[in-house]
């Protein structure tokens, strides 16, 4: 079923009788068919206040558009899986929030959630549940636009979302070092402890590690110079590396590759020895987030949680036979299910492999 | 302001409530003498007083679980307390209530500038976290004007702000990790020394939740590399509007400074009496500060100058050192206390969308003038968080039920346009009662279910956030 409205979305919710598999573009890997979300368009855009009101199914790429046009974007630099995972079809920025997914601007400009001031959505019982709004700056009442962000779904179906925006950057620049992905998390902390306002760092099969700064062009020219001397002792040179961060955002080095695919969320320090047991075990990696972020091609079956405990943080595998989601303190889980119990009554957003 | 009456069952057990406590606390950290617990009376919203069963002071999370396990045995609702800087009441007691202060946790427990974050006690002070790096060029950015008192557990529980969280964000995009305690006497740890969470965002949740949902005894926080330099330019303006433009345009242009405030005419006044700032006599000016190296504020600057140009202001006035700076920011940073000097004030927080600043300024104007009450207006202009300051007398007779009245009238304005009724305070006792304003039965429903998660019997603070009469029947089922 498609909805293109928010009532109509409520009326399907509510008519449900068995689970109900909710999807944008189909582009993430999670639900494969069922509800599909369609409530598009931009219902309020305004340069000046940095606002953008949209409907959950109006595509990423008209969101990016009517941005570019002025000058703007959204700050969390929204990565594309659809070429990771092998899955056609159009981005919506609905499937962006539900899993919280933000690009190599993260370590900058913060996450998904960081830059989602307002949401409309349908719980499980079809009631329409308004939180947050359109100013940058809201703390009325509990933060559940937080909560239904990276949800995936779980507690209830986004109708509308709204976020501020940034300024798109005049300029940007990039410095890179050949480095091992293992070496490389040393230097691009040393980056990200600058002043230089670093706002991309990771590493790239082929190309080492990479750094970059944005913003007006005398600025970037400088801070580009100073960093270049500052990660000298790691060989460090300027490089027109403009199409690498897509290139990261999207994992591309692993476009079309067999094996299973990997997320590792953790605390930065840690990922030399996660990516030494990974290499060790016949895996690759791709990393963000000045290492924070560890994305590892495995070979099929390995059981990457296994293989690299103990480490602070997440790995969800996005494609393999593990579970999708890394198991839960206990705690932890008993208050996340009582939760979603609350907002979904009668189990209707419990497809498999969800949270 | 409408409180529940204290629970009389409570009240009646309150030598064996207490003695329980000392059983499971050190002999300094549960106070029950009515001389003592009257410090603990009210916060900075000190219109409103009640002086709480007891009070404890807590040193370690394990202590603050064996409370609130009594307290939950007990039934007897729990105020948590950072340093008591609430401007909304959120700290504020009730008489069958027992104050669990985290002043005494205080400590660094641990630095790692590689992963760029901090590990403290929440009862630490905000400043005195980056007081902690600043040796080594590293700060903890959210900057509330009481950062030198509050509390980074108050901050957590309000989702504090600041004057720089137009570029560094508020309390929740710097905040990792927390340890909860919840009213069960559970500590649950939630998120850590890494980014985004795994499973649903609790963490996101618990930020804001105006200490309903648990305690917060410790906390991972993001921390930042101190930027090379900062500078600020004062611009003054003919008149509210062109000063409203002006904020547009820059942001517009693609610059994005680190702060930029507003102050009107009103404000300008009372500010150059108090401290001579040598503030331009005009209707509104603006504050604006950017960070970097020399030359990039040079650039940033350079660029701003020709935006406000184009608006044909009164003054322009560029900092060229640090007494310079100092001197630009002092009006600002004296708003507050030159009111004070007045008289009493009443400083609200709403936050409209920043296209409708000059007319949300003109509406305060004709209400203010209605209710002969005078309004200056000081705020974040970047981010359309507004702190219209009403003065008033609290000695002459109905002059603060007509402050509040007007202060009411100016939030559902705020609201009107298409913005909130707190940005950076908290909703505590202060909104509590105009929340059905912005929010429909079906949404305030969805966030109380949340609490009846965390707190089932809602003894968390449990009088503040939700209206009485839509959180009634929760509450007397405890």
């Amino acid at each position: 079923m498609r909805v293109t409205c928010e009532a109509d979305l409520a009326e399907a919710i509510r008519g449900a009788r068995a689970p109900l598999a909710v999807r944008g573009g189909g582009t993430r890997g999670g639900a494969a068919a069922g509800l599909e979300v369609a409530i598009s368009g931009i219902s309020l855009y305004e340069p000046g206040a940095l606002t953008l009101i949209a409907g959950a199914g109006t595509p990423l790429a008209e969101i990016e558009a009517a941005l570019a046009a002025e000058g703007q974007r959204l700050p969390f630099e929204p990565a594309r899986w659809g070429g990771l995972l092998g899955l056609a079809g159009e981005s919506t920025i609905g499937g962006v929030v539900a899993a919280n997914v933000s690009g190599p601007r993260r370590v900058q400009a913060g996450a998904c959630r960081d830059s989602l001031i307002g949401v409309r959505f349908v719980d499980g019982t079809g009631t329409v549940v308004k939180n947050g709004g359109r100013v940058m700056k809201n703390v009325t009442g509990y933060d559940l636009v937080k909560l239904i962000a990276g949800s995936h779904g779980a507690l209830g179906v986004l109708s509308e979302v709204a976020f501020k925006l940034l300024p798109a950057a005049p300029a940007q620049a990039t410095v890179a070092m050949d480095l091992a992905p293992g070496a490389a998390v040393a230097a691009l902390a040393a980056a990200l402890g600058s002043p230089f306002d670093v706002s991309g760092a990771g590493w790239l099969p082929g190309v080492g590690a990479i750094v970059r700064v944005e913003g007006l062009a005398r600025s970037v020219a400088y801070r580009a110079e100073r960093l270049t001397a500052l990660l000298a002792p790691f060989g460090a040179r300027q490089i027109e590396g403009a199409g690498l961060w897509a290139d990261l955002a999207e994992v591309r080095p692993f476009h079309g590759r067999a094996g299973d695919l990997w997320r590792l969320s953790i605390r930065p320090s840690q990922a030399p020895e996660v990516v030494a047991r990974i290499t060790a075990a016949g895996g690759e990696v791709v990393l963000d987030w000045g290492g924070g972020l560890v994305w590892a091609r495995m070979p099929e079956g390995a059981d990457l949680r296994a293989l690299a405990a103990p480490y602070s943080g997440h790995a969800s595998c996005l494609r393999g036979a593990a579970p999708r989601f890394e198991p839960e303190p206990a705690a932890v889980a008993a208050l996340s299910r009582a939760l979603r119990a609350r907002f979904d009554p009668r189990g209707i957003f419990t497809p498999e492999g969800a949270l | 302001m409408d409180m529940p009456s204290p629970n009389a069952r409570v009240l009646a057990r309150k030598a064996e409530i207490v003695a329980r406590l000392r059983a499971a606390l050190p002999a300094d950290a549960v106070i029950d003498a009515p001389e003592a617990t009257r410090a603990y009376e009210c916060d900075a919203l000190s219109a409103y007083r009640c002086a709480p069963m007891a009070v404890v002071l807590p040193r370690t999370t394990a202590q603050v679980a064996a409370v609130l396990k009594i307290c939950a045995a007990e039934g007897v609702p729990v105020v948590p307390r950072g340093a008591g800087t609430s401007l909304a009441g959120g700290a504020m007691p009730s008489a069958d209530s027992v104050v669990l202060g985290l002043a005494r946790m205080n400590r660094v427990l641990e630095v790692d500038y590689a992963d760029r974050v901090i590990r403290v006690e929440a009862g630490r002070t905000n400043l005195s976290v980056t007081g902690a790096i600043e040796g080594e060029g590293w700060f903890y950015a959210p900057d509330p004007s009481s950062q030198l008192a509050c509390a980074i557990a108050g901050n957590i529980a309000m989702n504090s702000g600041g004057a720089h969280c137009l570029k560094y964000g508020v309390t929740t995009n710097n905040l990792l990790g927390v340890t909860l305690v919840t009213m069960a006497g559970e500590v649950v740890e939630i998120g850590g020394p890494y980014a985004d969470a795994g499973g649903l965002d609790l963490l996101g949740l618990i930020c804001g939740s105006e200490g309903q949902l648990g305690v917060v005894t410790e906390a991972w926080l993001r921390i930042l590399p101190k930027p090379e330099g900062a500078r600020p330019v004062l611009i003054g303006f003919s008149a509210n509007e062109i000063a409203g433009a002006c904020v547009a345009d820059i942001i517009r242009a693609g610059v994005l400074p680190v702060a930029i405030e507003f102050m009107d005419r009103p404000c300008i006044v009372a500010t150059e009496a108090f401290c001579h700032a040598g503030y331009p006599d005009c209707e509104a000016l603006l504050i604006v500060e950017c960070e970097g190296s020399e030359a990039e504020i040079a650039e940033q600057l350079g660029l701003i100058r020709e935006i406000a140009a184009r608006h044909d202001p009164v003054e322009f006035r560029e900092a060229r050192d640090a007494e310079e700076a100092r001197r630009i920011w002092l009006g600002r940073k004296s708003a507050f206390g030159a009111m004070g000097q007045m008289g009493d004030y009443m400083c609200l927080d709403g936050t409209i969308p920043v296209s409708s600043l000059p007319e949300v300024l003109r509406r305060i104007g004709a209400l203010s003038r209605e209710y002969g009450l005078e309004v200056a207006n000081v705020f974040h202009a970047g981010d359309g968080n507004m702190h219209p300051l009403i003065l008033y007398n609290a000695n002459a007779p109905g002059e603060q039920e007509r402050c509040e009245a007007l202060g009411a009238e100016i939030l559902k304005l705020c609201v009107a346009v298409g913005g909130c009724l707190t940005g950076e305070h908290g909703v505590g006792i202060e909104k509590r009662d105009l929340m059905e304003v912005q929010f429909a039965p079906e949404d305030l429903e969805a966030q109380m279910r949340v609490k009846d998660v965390f707190d089932p019997g809602w003894l968390l603070n449990p009088a503040k956030v939700f209206p009485l009469h839509v959180s009634a029947a929760r509450r007397g089922a405890m």
